[in-house]
């Protein structure tokens, strides 16, 4: 009970300070629409085509926009020390962790949305025949890539070159997460059986739970000098 | 061990402190007892090491040898009980721009489980003189209100132990004295306030006990009117300059 109200305390904070500036969101959201609607230029993929090239695509916008938000998120707690001051509270620096990750899975999750709703407008494409299984897919990859991006986000805070160290040092890490992200996808939008790609999404999971779990264990030293 | 004997308080220490960052020595071998009812000015000049000492103090720095102890337990192993009883204002005002003043106190109200949280918040906003300015994103204050919304911060939870890193930095004449004057209420109230400042006479002025450091080193600690010219001399303007 105690780590869920740090948590939901950490959580609502975040919320609240995007609510007031807005920043984070929308800047995420327009991004991911712009790679979109550039990618559709650049290819003007045919109906089978769209199938194919369609998962990577989306995968490519999740994770720069992620990158974006992943950036802003602690560029909030660097301004005034904010990470530091929570770490002066008795709460579980795993708490601390767990709140940040919501909320940015939260925010990606969103942008999530509107990347796909403008994606099947531009492409021409449905994704309601597939959405329950795109929607686990989805869910599960972007806990992964959250719970990756969340811990690099918090190292690379500290760092001179924090816009660029994030993405060098998230992004190979993360990368189990997008393959399997997109694989899974190509087979639930091209409406292949489950089992095809069954292990794809177990992969994703695995890998998000075992991620969450290291990092709620050692944020700890994360936050340390 | 800690103190389950009734009347006997904890207390807060440091035991063969260093601390180390890369080949920068900032304290070497500190030892520091600090007491309910104390009032410690630390002084010294630039580079001398009175942050680090406050952050070892508030928790937020391992050292890199020695103890930090509360209630003679390790602070690291135990943490919850040393930063329930720990208020600390640093340079960084640990607060939200976007956020108001009320919301950045209910947040850290939060964070300590407070349960009379809307009560301690009326507290701190008359105590520091914020009951105008609640409403106001911190953003938008001026550095001494944001000051003194962070030292609200630092006390909401009534700590026993108040670490002040430059506690006067940005407060009008006005807020200092307030400041100076809730110093004095709090030793009288059995707490200890251990603060950092650049002015000495301003410090002297409300401390019982001086800590002055040089090159990371304590030279002197003991009560303020005692301390020896040369040793003041040389918190107050470094070994070189003499």
């Amino acid at each position: 009970m105690e780590t869920l109200r740090v948590v939901w305390a950490i959580f609502m904070k975040d919320l609240r300070v995007e609510w007031r500036h807005r920043g984070t969101l929308a800047s995420m959201c327009i991004f991911g629409i712009l790679v979109v609607f550039l990618f559709n230029f650049a290819f003007e993929p045919a109906r089978e085509e769209t199938v194919r090239l369609l998962p990577g695509l989306l995968w490519i916008a999740f994770a720069f926009a992620g990158v974006l938000g992943f950036n802003r998120s602690f560029a909030a707690e660097r301004e005034n020390a904010g990470l530091e001051g929570m770490r002066l509270a008795p709460v579980d620096p795993g708490a601390i962790y767990l709140g940040k990750m919501l909320a940015n899975l939260f925010f990606l999750g969103v942008a999530e949305v509107v990347v796909v709703f403008a994606a099947s407008l531009w492409y021409n494409f449905s994704f309601v025949p597939a959405i329950g299984w795109f929607a686990l897919i989805t869910f599960f990859c972007t806990l992964g890539y959250v719970a990756v991006g969340t811990t690099f986000g918090a190292v690379a805070a500290n760092t001179r070159m924090r816009e660029v160290m994030l993405p060098v040092l998230q992004f190979p890490v993360a990368v189990p997460v997008f393959i399997a992200g997109v694989e899974a996808s190509t087979g639930a939008l091209k409406g292949d059986p489950v089992g095809d790609y069954a292990g794809w999404i177990k992969l994703a999971a695995g890998f998000s739970v075992v991620f969450v779990v290291l990092s709620y264990l050692l944020f700890e030293y994360v936050l340390e000098d | 061990m800690p103190s389950d004997t009734p009347g006997v308080r904890p207390a807060l220490e440091l035991s063969d402190v260093s601390k180390h960052f890369g080949d920068l020595r900032a304290l070497t071998d500190v030892s520091l007892r600090i007491e309910p009812g104390d009032c410690v000015l630390v002084y010294g000049p630039n580079g001398a090491g009175k942050t680090t000492l406050l952050r070892l103090l508030a928790t937020l720095a391992r050292p890199s040898e020695g103890k930090v102890l509360y209630d003679g337990g390790n602070v690291h192993q135990n943490p919850a009980a040393a930063k329930a009883a720990i208020g600390f204002t640093s340079h960084a005002t640990f607060l939200y721009g976007e956020l108001n003043t009320r919301e950045n106190l209910e947040f850290v109200g939060r964070l300590f489980g407070l349960a009379n949280l809307q009560q301690r918040i009326a507290t701190v906003l008359d105590l520091f003189h914020l009951r105008e300015r609640t409403k106001t994103p911190v953003r938008e204050l001026s550095r001494g209100y944001q000051q003194r919304v962070s030292l609200a911060r630092a006390f909401l939870h009534d700590p026993l132990f108040l670490l002040l890193d430059e506690p006067f930095t940005g407060l009008d004449a006005a807020s200092t004295e307030s400041l100076q004057g809730l110093m004095r209420r709090l030793q009288e109230q059995g707490k200890a306030v251990v603060f950092s400042t650049h002015d000495f006479e301003q410090g002297a002025a409300i401390a019982r006990r001086l800590v002055a450091l040089e090159g990371g080193r304590i030279r002197y600690d003991g009560l303020v009117g005692m301390a020896p010219l040369t040793a003041l001399r040389i918190a107050r303007e470094g070994r070189k300059t003499l």
